[in-house]
């Protein structure tokens, strides 16, 4: 239950950003395989905003599909898990680019 | 001027759900919308956008989720360094034989040790390695399903380890939470006991993906056993291909050599 911790965090910066107003939306970016399970997040942001200025927010998630780079040909592959091998028959090294991302993209307020 | 219009980014780059970006106004507010929508193109000098809630304010933060724990990390890092420590995160499933692998590598080995130990509950764990006769502070997570960077720092200001010291740091028993906190550990190990399914690399990638060595413990049960070695190793090339693969028993003491060796490469002359 590491989203707990996460969570925490997210209600924490973004109560500090708001600057006293409310916070309606708050956005995430959460790559496919960041390994942080999304109904958890939902379930964990709604008990940590609770009586924060966070409280009642929209939780947007944009899911980030999971890419790799082939090191030998430089071809695009989408992942379903961060493997490092390319399943195609030269079996190249694969560098995950994308499908590990863990962000607090953004949050709309209230204008005062 | 648009923060993300235009931005060429790589495939990684996408720009909010539906397309939205972010203008900065001149007078540096900034507003999020998105094209294609309701909202009207910009009106004479692109000084305003209408957008879809007008009287909000969207603040951009872009800020990891775990860069707290990044930052407080690399403080141990450099605290480590400082101190000559060398630092291993040794991370496993619950029952992989962490405790029992440092109870004796403590008693075997060559070097000075010291020990943190994770767990949600008990100090059990931390009393098997004093009776080693090494220094032990013993974590209770409570709740908490890993440890984070500012639980080993204070676990290791209250170890106190002298200069030159080895610092093992038993994460609590776990393959996914631990895998995403760096605690400024110099290696990560990662043991995977034959009495698991071969399969375990592929079902927990993050986890073996950034260890730098993989045990393959309690190899004297695999008579006993349907474990396949070669299966296992053919998980681990897929997601760690990098990583060194040592095999050993805690209980009769094969493979043990190797991984004293390991250990002492990576101490390093001192």
């Amino acid at each position: 239950m590491h989203e707990l911790g996460l969570t925490r965090g997210i209600v924490a910066a973004c109560a500090e950003r708001a600057q006293g107003r409310a916070v309606r939306v708050v956005r995430l970016k959460i790559g496919s395989f960041a390994g942080v399970e999304l109904q958890a997040l939902r379930f964990c942001f709604e008990l940590c905003a609770e009586g924060t200025l966070v409280e009642g927010a929209e939780l947007a998630i944009e899911e980030i599909a999971g890419c790799g780079e082939c090191g030998e040909c430089g071809a695009r592959v989408s992942l379903d898990s961060p493997i490092a091998i390319c399943p195609c028959e030269r079996r190249a090294r694969l560098k995950v680019v994308s499908g590990d991302e863990l962000m607090l993209e953004s949050m709309e307020v209230d204008d005062v | 001027m648009c923060e993300t219009c235009g931005c060429d980014g790589d495939g990684a780059t996408i720009h909010g759900r539906e397309g939205t970006h972010t203008h900065v106004l001149p007078d540096g507010s900034k507003v999020t919308h998105s094209h294609g929508q309701a909202s009207p193109e910009p009106d004479d000098a692109g000084r305003s956008h209408s957008h879809s809630h007008p009287q909000r304010e969207s603040i951009r933060l872009e800020q990891r989720l775990l860069e707290k724990n990044e930052q407080l990390a690399e403080r141990n890092r450099a605290f480590f360094l400082g101190r000559r420590l060398t630092s291993i995160n040794l991370m496993s499933s619950p029952g992989s034989g962490k405790t029992s692998l440092l109870e004796r590598t403590l008693r075997e080995a060559t070097g000075k040790f010291a020990v943190l130990e994770g767990d949600q509950e008990t100090n059990n764990d931390a009393a098997r390695i004093r009776a080693t006769g090494v220094s032990v502070v013993q974590i209770n997570t409570g709740k908490g399903c890993h440890l984070e960077a500012d639980m080993v720092w204070h676990g290791v200001q209250e170890l106190d380890p002298e200069p030159g010291t080895t610092l093992f740091i038993e994460n609590v028993g776990n393959l996914v939470c631990p895998a995403l906190f760096d605690l400024g550990e110099r290696a990560r190990v990662v043991l995977f006991s034959v009495t698991e399914g071969e399969d375990k690399p592929l079902k927990y990638p993050n986890m073996f993906r950034r260890a730098q060595l993989i045990l393959l413990t309690k190899t004297d049960l695999l008579p006993y056993l349907d474990f396949r070695v070669a299966d296992a190793q053919g998980a681990i090339d897929r997601i760690a291909p990098d990583a060194r693969v040592l095999q050993l028993s805690t209980k009769s003491g094969d493979g043990l050599d190797a991984w004293y060796a390991w250990l002492e490469e990576l101490q390093g002359p001192d």
